[in-house]
């Protein structure tokens, strides 16, 4: 004990301190109880997301259901009818429409979680609470988004006489792990745009690759087989194909088992790499950003 | 007030790395071309040290100001205690939850209403949402925007904006509150609103650290203060005593030694050679707190013309835009040296509790020889005056009012009718 702490030991604090503020060297551990703590900032901002997308917009929260049908319905048009693309014994539109289902969760994730920390700089500048938590606030408004779409289903299936099998209720497994994917990629990204600006105007151009990349357009079963070896490298590519299958069976996705487990330790890599990538470093964001 | 200890600092340092040659590459393009055009080369590197070195600790229930020049470290000191940035060197223990306010709105969003952003706000600073809903109405009430509380904040006028912001922040339920230069924001009436609430906030036995350039607001509020400076600490102690050790530090040496005869008009000889500003004490300062003596030496010698017979000399104090101020000679305050031949002396000046606002000032110094003006320097010394607490009452006088502060007692010859319980509630709660 150094003298110091000697004398502020001897001037009556029985009890330890709350907290210790020590300058930290490598990655900080990671404080899940903290962020449990802020969970309520986490809902607010998300709320604040959700709430802010659709005030003072005219067609308000009917934009949600509508953009996912519009999407589906662009591709249903330039790759179903200008390409005569067919995607087996599902109706195009349908194929489509989920596919966007789960690619959207994983872009929306990954591009508004890019650009969070950033956009929030004077929260950072200001005030104390785990970083995390801005990242992590962009998952539920991507997922009420998915909600709505998927409850879309619900009427749009029957209207094709198609209905889901036992195989649905892994779906919940395949949507976490593209939330998991997308979120720990989006951490990397969010804590490099922090340093590198230019990291959120790469972005799109990479998710525009990826999504052409991907079999969200067009299933796996179309790739010739020379190139699905370095086509499956690709975890979405296993990721959306068994998450296609989980809604609408085989006719709508071939569920590889190795590619989707291979798929899903990636997914798993990811979010912990970037968990700590993010973490490591955090400690700067304040006096860079 | 209890022994213990609620902050403990010890060596806290914070040094930033400041890049030079070259600007921080603020996009990958740049920092990947930059590395191809010069794989070997090292980025000329300084490291700045915001904060070196300082120790104190902060008891249970005290009220704490910190006072220094801008630039000098206090922000940063208060975000390394919140955690925001993390400290170079040196250990920071903490008895208690810190609630920080650091900018007044941070977080608000003009699209949403002003009751979300009380919310949004709220959890911001750290509040769980009982607890916002628990003092909501006492928030509402402090800032009174009760009518607008469903319209987008973005509508509220400035003043209204910035009460909500702090009615929210003044909610906060820490044992350790954190505030930084806060008080100034709103009108007359909400910033005796706020000082009110910073006194209620110290009385209930909080820790409270304050950062403000409002003297008369750290004098009136802390029961001590730490002087910043540079980045180290210079003095912790009694208010009162780290004020004026602030005041003094600020002696600029530059401003009274200068060429005299740029100043001299043409009729005028070169006997007046120097002249100083000085403190009650006798030191070199050039800010000064409004109120305290301020001592203007003026050194004369003779010329080839010849020595003087007994020296008059006189003052003449200037504002920086209002003018004349006022202006006092030897004669008036019938100051009579010896007679003699003077071939060279130190004339001293000493104004006692001048009475003007704060400001830029400079002075005329006039030197005669008992018939007529021999020597004039126009604005050869300037000071300035600081905003203290003269009244005693932690309100400093009205600023643009004039350039002299009065000394007033009042009395109220009337009968006032008693009034009901409720209405000399509501009538206590706002004063």
């Amino acid at each position: 004990m150094t003298v110091k702490t000697a004398v502020t030991a001897s001037l009556g604090n029985r009890r330890p301190p709350l907290l210790k503020i020590r300058p930290r060297v490598g990655v900080a551990a990671i404080n899940i109880r903290e962020v449990w703590q802020f969970r309520d900032l986490l809902i607010s901002l998300a709320g604040r997301d959700v709430r802010l997308r659709y005030k003072q917009t005219m067609l308000g929260a009917a934009w949600v259901v509508l953009q996912p049908l519009l999407g589906a319905g662009i591709f249903a048009f330039v790759f179903g009818a200008v390409a005569n693309l067919s995607a087996g014994n599902v109706p195009y539109f349908i194929f489509s429409y989920v596919g966007l289902l789960g690619w959207n969760v994983f872009n929306t994730t990954l591009s508004k979680s890019s650009v969070c920390l950033v956009g929030n700089s004077q929260l950072i500048s200001k005030i104390y609470f785990p970083r995390l938590v801005l990242p992590l606030s962009t998952v539920p408004s991507a997922l009420i988004d998915f909600a709505v779409a998927a409850a879309m289903l619900i009427i749009l299936l029957p209207l094709y006489h198609l209905h889901p099998g036992i195989e649905i209720l892994l779906m919940p497994v395949f949507l976490t792990l593209i939330v998991l994917l997308s979120i720990g990629i989006g951490l990397v990204t969010a804590a490099l745009t922090v340093s590198y600006r230019d990291v959120q105007y790469i972005l799109p151009v990479l998710t525009q690759f990826l999504l052409y990349a991907s079999p969200v357009a067009y299933p796996v079963s179309r790739v010739p087989l020379r190139f699905q070896r370095i086509y499956f490298l690709n975890p979405l590519s296993g990721l959306f194909e068994a998450f296609r299958w989980s809604i609408l069976g085989t006719d709508g996705g071939q569920m590889r088992l190795g590619a989707t487990l291979y798929a899903s330790a990636v997914c798993v890599i990811v979010f912990v790499f970037g968990v700590w990538a993010f973490k490591a470093m955090e400690r700067r964001f304040a006096d860079i950003i | 007030m209890s022994e213990d200890i609620a902050i403990s600092v010890r060596n806290a340092g914070k040094a930033y790395t400041l890049v030079h040659n070259q600007a921080r590459h603020t996009t990958l393009a740049e920092a990947a071309l930059e590395r191809i055009r010069h794989p070997f080369r090292r980025q000329n590197k300084e490291t700045f040290w915001a904060l070196r070195d300082i120790s104190f600790d902060i008891r249970q229930g005290d009220v704490v100001g910190i006072i220094g020049r801008n630039g000098a470290g206090k922000s940063t000191l208060l975000k390394v205690l919140s955690q925001i940035t993390q400290p170079t060197t040196g250990e920071i223990d903490l008895w208690g939850r810190v609630g920080s306010l650091l900018e007044v709105g941070t977080g608000f969003h003009p699209e949403l209403t002003g009751r979300e952003n009380i919310y949004l706000n709220g959890h911001i600073l750290g509040m769980r949402k009982k607890e916002i809903d628990r003092q909501f109405d006492a928030i509402v009430d402090f800032a009174g925007v009760e009518q607008f509380l469903d319209t987008p904040v973005k509508r509220f006028s400035s003043g209204m904006y910035v009460r909500l912001a702090f009615a929210v922040a003044a909610h906060l339920d820490s044992e350790i509150l954190i505030v930084d230069e806060v008080l100034a924001v709103g009108d007359t009436d909400f910033q005796k609103k706020c000082l009110g609430k910073m006194k209620d906030v110290a009385r209930s036995g909080r820790t409270v650290i304050l950062v403000s350039h409002n003297m008369a607001a750290v004098g009136n509020l802390c029961n001590s203060a730490l002087v910043i400076r540079n980045g180290q600490l210079m003095f912790q102690g009694d208010t009162n005593q780290a004020i004026a050790f602030y005041a003094q530090q600020n002696a600029s040496i530059a401003r009274t030694h200068r060429d005299p005869s740029e100043f001299r008009p043409k009729w005028a000889r070169n006997l007046i050679r120097s002249a100083t500003v000085r403190n009650a004490a006798g030191h070199e300062q050039g800010t000064f707190l409004m109120g305290s003596d301020i001592r203007i030496d003026m050194t004369f010698q003779e010329d080839a013309v010849g020595p003087l017979g007994a020296p008059v000399m006189g003052i003449v104090l200037n504002h920086s835009t209002m003018g004349i101020v006022g202006g006092v000679n030897t004669r008036m305050t019938a100051f009579e040296p010896q007679r003699g031949v003077y071939h060279n002396g130190t004339m001293s000046c000493t104004l006692k509790r001048p009475p003007f606002l704060p400001g830029t000032y400079s002075v005329d110094l006039w030197l005669g020889d008992g018939h007529a003006d021999v020597d004039c320097l126009l604005g050869f010394v300037t000071f300035d005056l600081e905003t203290a607490d003269v009244y005693g009452t932690g309100r400093p006088p009205a600023q643009k009012l004039g350039v002299i502060f009065l000394d007033a007692e009042w009395n109220l010859d009337a009968n006032p009718d008693e009034v009901s319980t409720r209405e000399n509630a509501a009538v206590v709660a706002t004063s």
